[in-house]
């Protein structure tokens, strides 16, 4: 059995120990340990039924911690030592999972945090690893994580907008280490989805699968960033973005548009076009303005003005652009490439050096350094 | 999340508002600003807000290559260097304003008299991983 088969019977395993009274923060204690036991020795010595051993370790290892706290409090074991009989019952117990994990009285740090472990089934190691944090500080936002969420009743339908939004921020870290990070988003994701009919939660699948399937020509040699207007499209990967084409046009066909749903759109726009002169701008522009009476966000609004400079031209694009907030990250870079594009070239460079001061990641850092050093190229005699 | 730097120089920034030099303090107060240090970076870990914290010594010396085959020439150490770290703490905080808070309360540690130094720290954001979503 490889690893991630394991993990996706996390969820289950915790729904068991939750169902046999164990309360959640401990259940998800022992199955975590149960887990890495199982990291050690499966490879040696393999389980024939993998579920069924994940339960009985956890089960195990949640007595023994509760059998030391009675112990130590002085108290008798109020829970029943034997486990009821008969086989584990097969019921979805992720969905529950997803609401707790993500509850709205969680930092979204944490809630990241919480849901790998408990519903992707990662080990606080490869979580801390994954998010360049030290082993112990992420234990201790885990266990602080859940000693808030201790006693809220688990029968209410939670908030959907904040799992959405927790798995949304797993798929964009986009650092890929040994955890993919996106790929673990787009499989919770996947996972949900077969939970729960929303068109939001299939919008939100079908824009990781969009972005997904251009990952490869997003970066060059030596993690060079490659703008989309130059990337190898033949890299692109025709099977997933079919497959987020088709579950996005059954979300869109409900007719209960959201932001994922309209974000999906875009990405399905120009994943379908052959280059960027061949993208058809124009619908661009109308799902930007969808998107905008949605969220009401700045970010869109200036994302909006380079799609603006595509379908009507640079002038247009300036226009958009005199509209939004000059604060805003990346509208420097904005502004340069729409100056560019409207052959204002020396104060395109200037502002292209201007932004890749204000960037906040290294590749678009570098990028914009390029780009400066590319127009001062054009300018000289 | 995202990581910020907090950086604590022994010159360079504006001087603090208890600005008695540390070789005047008393034991007791130089034992009491390092609990303190230590209480903070203790208390930060079980936030899940800490990173790292390291304290680099003053005797620095300047390195550059002098063409290939050749040792490296050094320099240095300038006794009047205008910028001198002292040290650092690396923080993963939800927001900007957490990142403030918490370098505040650094700077509060005591100092002179048992009174805060309130000396000035300084606040650099990391640069983060490029997002996947960025169009």
């Amino acid at each position: 059995m490889n690893e991630s088969l394991l993990r996706e019977l996390v969820p289950a395993v915790i729904g068991v120990l939750v169902r046999r009274g164990a309360d959640f923060a401990s259940a998800e204690d022992a199955v975590q340990e149960a887990l890495i036991r199982a990291l050690q020795s499966w490879p040696d010595d393999p389980p024939r039924d993998a579920k069924a051993w994940l339960v009985a370790a956890a089960w195990h290892k949640f007595l023994d911690a509760a059998r030391a706290e009675t112990a130590r409090r002085g108290r008798e074991l109020a829970m029943e030592v034997e486990p009821p009989t008969g086989p584990v019952p097969g019921t979805d117990d992720s969905l529950w999972l997803y609401f707790l994990c993500a509850h709205p009285s969680l930092s979204p740090g944490s809630a990241v945090a919480l849901t790998l472990r408990a519903v992707g089934g990662l080990t606080t190691r490869q979580i801390a690893t994954a998010y360049l944090v030290p082993e112990a500080t992420m234990a201790q936002r885990i266990s602080r994580a859940k000693r808030r969420i201790t006693g809220l009743p688990l029968d209410q339908p939670g908030d959907l907008a904040t799992v959405l939004r927790v798995l949304y921020l797993v798929f964009n870290e986009g650092y890929s280490g040994d955890i993919d990070l996106a790929a673990e988003a787009i499989r919770l994701t996947r996972q949900l989805a077969g939970s729960t009919d929303e068109p939001e939660v299939a919008g939100l699948l079908a824009l990781m699968l969009l972005h997904h399937a251009r990952r490869a020509s997003r970066l060059g040699p030596g993690s060079r960033l490659v703008p989309l207007r130059e990337q190898d499209r033949s890299r692109w990967d025709t099977g997933i973005i079919a497959e987020g084409v088709t579950i996005l046009q059954a979300a869109l066909a409900r007719d209960q548009l959201g932001e994922y749903q309209a974000q999906a759109a875009i990405a399905a726009l120009h994943a379908d076009a052959p280059s960027t002169s061949e993208t058809d701008w124009v619908q661009i522009v109308e799902w930007y303005d969808e998107l905008l009476r949605l969220t009401d966000s700045p970010v869109v609004r200036l994302n909006r003005t380079v799609a603006v400079g595509e379908a009507d031209g640079p002038q247009a694009g300036l226009t958009e652009l005199s509209k939004v907030d000059p604060d805003l990250p990346r509208y420097t870079a904005v502004r340069a490439y729409l100056l560019e594009r409207a052959g204002d070239l020396a104060p395109a460079a200037e502002l292209y050096a201007e932004a890749s001061h204000a960037a906040t990641n290294a590749p678009e850092r570098d990028h914009l350094t390029r780009e400066a050093a590319r127009v001062r190229q054009l300018l000289r005699p | 999340m995202a990581k910020y730097l907090l950086l604590k120089h022994y010159r360079g920034g504006p001087a603090p508002v208890n600005d008695t030099r540390m070789d005047q303090w008393t034991p007791e107060e130089l034992a009491a600003h390092v609990q303190y240090m230590e209480d903070f970076a203790a208390r930060l870990e079980t936030t899940g807000e800490f990173i790292d914290t390291q304290a680099l010594s003053p005797q620095g010396t300047f390195v550059r290559s002098d063409g290939e085959g050749r040792p490296p020439v050094t320099d240095g150490p300038f006794a009047e260097t205008k910028d001198l770290i002292a040290g650092w703490m690396v923080i993963d905080v939800e927001t900007y304003e957490r990142a403030l808070e918490l370098a505040a309360e650094l700077s509060a540690a005591p100092g002179a008299g048992g009174k805060p130094t309130q000396e000035w720290l300084e606040v650099r954001p990391f640069l983060t991983e490029m997002p996947t979503v960025t169009e």
